[in-house]
């Protein structure tokens, strides 16, 4: 009786779906953070690093990263796709707009983040798109000799790719470094309403823990957006 | 005894086909002591003493239990005041001279009537669909043969209080009815009485509540804040719940 398309068709599956893949991009973002956190300790001009070895190990898992990366790029795309469904659903049953429109404040949550999902949502996804663009498939990708080095991986002379060259490059750029900065803000924003709003659509919440999951998400959003904006700002200046 | 001037505006509109505005009305003699429905009786008389068409609002109780006195007042449903409906308004919270603006519930799912009133049977629809039980009828069993925990029958009169007024729908930036549906759904489902038709009632209200054209719930909590029976979204969550135990 039940497919994975029913869920689509009606408000609740969709918002059960979308709080899933939100939960599973979060967890996407917080090990991409992870990851860049050895960015804080390595030494750029050297390409023997940590972040390079990570690197090289994530690429070396081979069809275990291409059905890993076919997965997350397959939540992304759900969790995009029903943003936006959800999004014209809502200008199709209010066609009318009111002419006086206020919160009544006490127990909503409607706010600038909450507001702004669909717009911030749709800044995170073009950003992605030329993030991916500009770091996984930008210089290096095919074996240029310029990105890449050869070290020694558990004994064995190995090329592999110079990533963080890429990096420390990218952000000499202020241009880069503001935009950067920018998309992650609005990333903070959109985590702070989306993570709690993901366990409310999974129906992990009740009357007396609302508050305090609210207020936790809030932070590990927060902290989440700053974990990733502070990189760059530190490579500007440091590197 | 002094009395105020208010400044209406109020939405006026013939029928679903065409178009309504904005009308001021300026009503002199306001006491404080009316409430706002008395308020637009006052101006009513006034209107039908010039001859001209009075404002249409839906009302019944006036004390807050039918659900049919749908106005948005300055952009909030039922008003500015926590946990009542907008016949449990009185003037006395506003100044002389004050504006106020008063439009309809909106909403694709509830029809535009005439100024003031909206088509609200959509919620019947949702209701007919598995807002009810299956019981023999005939002599009424005791109280106490079907046992309740406390903590559930507390929850489920607190679901249960929904009026059906339709705030939730028209307070949602996405006019969604999943506080009104929610309060139903988790209202049986706590209690005894709902588990024959539990997983079926879920299913088949939310569907409903899809054909009738409401939006989807973006978590803003806003019906929360302006439900007059002040129903916790946590019903929201337990629908949620019910319906991924109903459909795995
Ligand atoms: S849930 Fe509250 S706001 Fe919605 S219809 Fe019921 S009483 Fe009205
Ligand atoms: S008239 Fe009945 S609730 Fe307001």
């Amino acid at each position: 009786m039940y497919s994975l398309l029913t869920a689509f068709q009606n408000s609740v599956g969709r918002k059960i779906l979308t709080g899933v893949t939100g939960i599973a991009l979060t967890g996407f973002l917080i090990v991409h953070l992870a990851g860049n956190l050895t960015l804080f300790t390595i030494d750029y001009s050297n390409a023997d690093n940590a972040f390079n070895r990570y690197a090289h190990f994530l690429h070396e898992l081979g069809l275990l990263l291409i059905v890993a990366e076919i997965g997350l790029l397959a939540i992304f795309l759900i969790h995009a796709y029903l943003g936006i469904a959800i999004y014209l659903r809502k200008r199709k049953s209010r066609p009318e707009a009111y002419k006086q429109f206020k919160t009544r404040g006490g127990a909503s949550k409607q706010g600038f983040s909450s507001r702004t999902m669909i717009v911030t949502g749709i800044l995170l996804l073009l950003f992605t798109v030329s993030h991916v663009n500009h770091f996984k498939f930008g210089p290096g990708w095919s074996g240029e000799a310029e990105y890449t080095q050869v070290v020694n991986v558990g004994g064995e002379e190995t090329q592999i790719r110079d990533l963080s060259k890429l990096v420390g490059e990218t952000f000499q750029d202020p241009i880069y470094v503001i935009v950067y900065v920018a998309i992650m803000i609005l990333l903070g924003f959109h985590l702070r309403h989306g993570i709690w709003s993901a366990l409310q659509s999974l129906g992990a919440m009740n009357k007396k823990l609302t508050p305090v999951i609210y207020a936790i998400a809030g932070i590990l959003g927060i902290l989440i957006a700053i974990g990733f904006l502070l990189l760059p700002i530190l490579i500007y200046f440091t590197v | 005894m002094s009395t105020m001037t208010i400044n209406l505006k109020v939405w006026r509109q013939k029928n679903a086909s065409t178009p309504g505005k904005l009308v001021d009305y300026r009503v002199e003699g306001v006491s404080e002591h009316m409430s706002f429905l008395e308020m637009f009786d006052h101006l009513n008389e006034q209107l039908m003493k010039k001859g001209e068409e009075p404002v249409e609002f839906d009302h019944d109780c006036r004390e807050g239990i039918c659900g049919s006195c749908n106005m948005v007042i300055d952009g909030q449903a039922h008003g500015p005041q926590k946990g009542t409906a907008a016949c449990q308004l009185h003037m006395r919270h506003y100044k002389n001279e004050d504006t106020i603006t008063v439009e309809p519930w909106r909403a694709t799912a509830f029809p535009m009537i005439r100024d003031l009133v909206v088509d609200r049977s959509a919620f019947d629809r949702i209701q007919a669909a598995g807002g009810y039980i299956s019981v023999n009828t005939g002599a009424a069993p005791d109280a106490h043969a079907v046992p309740v925990s406390k903590e559930d029958s507390d929850i489920a009169f607190d679901y249960a209080a929904c009026i059906g007024c339709g705030a939730c729908v028209a307070a949602c930036p996405n006019a969604s009815a999943s506080l009104f549906t929610g309060a139903k759904v988790a209202q049986f489902a706590r209690l005894p009485q709902g588990q024959v038709e539990r997983e079926r009632r879920v299913v088949r209200m939310v569907e409903q509540m899809e054909k009738e054209g409401f939006g989807d719930c973006s978590n803003y909590a806003e019906c929360e804040a302006v439900c007059p029976m002040e129903i916790s979204i946590q019903s929201i969550a337990e629908m949620r719940r019910e319906y991924m135990k109903a459909i795995t």
